[in-house]
């Protein structure tokens, strides 16, 4: 066998498997709807504002209703010391 | 066509025995070049993923929650704020929300602790979420206690225990009766952590929130927007770790290409004038060198994104955990849904196999133009 042939086979291989990851994709997607109409019940129920991703600092775990100076507020001058403050940014707020 | 087919499949025979003779190096180059892909992909993945599936979830958040502000501070909220914000037009439903953080000195954890508006419990009832009951070994039946504001132990049974597969948004949850919570945190009756919302018309909430800014000068309005616009931004390229990596991966990028341009070896000098004086044209070398940025962009490219998929969407993005975990003891165990955009793929495309291909061809266009004789001298 050619290096061509096994080269570009192992291409098609490859662009073939991409293919079949985005139809993966899909099909995975198709079967987390009911899940995901589950959890936004959840969400709707219980009124909940955040995603439940960093438990360590209050800021952290309700991102989107945490005051922009509460990493910083031991002192002025003092560091946002939980990890998952280097991972989020602030919220966002009207001005 | 057929001719210039066959030529392109003999350009690649000898592209892939001239790679061939160099294995190690180019495997080694294969190999990292390929994880440099698999990190961003990954990156890009499970964060576009996440984005999309708050984005989805959170939607169905209140529309606008009121928090009180006192010297700068969150406050409890006075039950009469609901009376003295007066009748907004708009507003269809106004409540207040109970909850807040309990901190667990046995595992050095933080849940959340909320009081449910539609389902009744009994006041020594609780129903947790799935990630607590897993670091507490927690089930249907058992008694978990809680320290009052107070010192006093109280022990509620656990009534149920929230679907495993809300852990996303409920992993921490506590949800109590309004008694039990009012007792364990000695919050008293009339005040709430905050209120709830609903406006009728989506178009009217930035007026009904300017209303009740008007009407109560020391409370700030969060809009539903605003929480889905925060969770838009979560880990963008600009912030954070992100920007780290990204930064490491264009560096890495910028070192190959730097290598790569800035001159061949006189081993590759002295194919080139062969080549040449065997009868190749510049075209042909040129050809040549294209097929092999091509063929190890391209196969790094597949390569690290197909690991990427199988890291982020089969595996959870288990190398993720402990950047996201940080010192956090409850984390969730989540399968992200697969939403993939299209755009970011070609552009991760686009960034990884096109600056080392065209960094390949130059630094030997320059050679291959020049006479044989002269290279080979």
């Amino acid at each position: 066998m050619r290096h061509s042939d096994r080269v570009l086979a192992l291409l098609a291989g490859g662009l073939l498997l991409l293919a079949a990851s985005g139809l993966d994709a899909g099909l995975r997607r198709q079967a987390a709807v009911a899940e995901l109409r589950q959890q936004r019940a959840t969400v709707q129920a219980l009124e909940l504002t955040d995603l439940c991703l960093f438990t360590e600092a209050r800021y952290t775990r309700h991102l989107s209703q945490a005051d922009l100076h509460t990493p910083f507020q031991d002192h002025p001058l003092a560091f946002d010391h939980f990890p998952s403050g280097s991972l989020v940014s602030p919220p966002l707020r009207r001005e | 066509m057929q001719h210039y087919l066959a030529r392109q499949r003999y350009l690649i025979d000898y592209t892939v025995a001239s790679l061939l003779r160099h294995r190690s190096k180019n495997l080694g180059l294969l190999l990292v070049y390929t994880l440099v892909v698999f990190m961003l992909a990954s990156v890009m993945l499970f964060t576009h993923s996440l984005r999309q599936e708050a984005e989805q979830l959170l939607s169905a958040a209140p529309e606008i929650v009121l928090q009180r502000l006192l010297a700068g501070r969150q406050e409890l909220v006075p039950a009469s704020y609901l009376e003295q914000m007066g009748r907004i037009r708009g507003v269809s439903e106004r409540h207040g929300r109970l909850w807040g953080y309990y901190y667990d000195p046995v595992v050095r954890a933080n849940y959340t602790v909320l009081v449910p508006r539609d389902r009744p419990l009994a006041a020594d009832e609780i129903v947790v979420g799935a990630g607590l009951a897993r670091s507490r070994g927690l089930g249907h039946g058992d008694f978990l206690s809680l320290r009052a504001s107070d010192g006093r132990p109280v022990a509620f049974r656990v009534a149920d225990t929230l679907a495993a597969d809300s852990e996303l948004i409920s992993a921490d949850l506590i949800l109590m009766a309004e008694a039990s919570f009012r007792d364990l945190f000695a919050i008293p009756a009339g005040y709430y952590t905050d209120l709830a919302l609903s406006v009728r018309n989506p178009r009217e909430v930035r007026t009904v929130a300017e209303k009740l800014t008007l009407a109560l000068p020391d409370t700030r309005p969060i809009l539903r927007s605003e929480i889905l616009r925060t969770y838009a931004t979560l880990f963008s390229w600009r912030q954070g770790i992100v920007l780290v990596l990204l930064a490491g991966a264009l560096l890495a990028f910028v070192i190959f290409a730097w290598d790569k341009a800035s001159g061949l070896s006189a081993e590759e000098r002295r194919e080139i004038g062969i080549l040449k004086a065997v009868g190749w044209e510049t075209a042909d070398v040129i050809g040549m060198k294209f097929w092999e940025g091509a063929l190890i962009s391209l196969g790094a490219f597949l390569l690290g994104y197909l690991l990427a998929y199988l890291h982020v969407f089969y595996l959870d993005a288990g190398l993720f955990e402990p950047v996201l975990k940080g010192w956090a003891v409850l984390y969730p165990s989540f399968h992200p849904v697969p939403f993939i955009d299209g755009l970011q793929v070609a552009t991760l495309f686009f960034f990884t196999v096109f600056p080392y291909t065209v960094a390949t061809i130059i630094p030997i266009w320059r050679a291959a133009t020049t006479d044989p004789d002269a290279v080979m001298r």
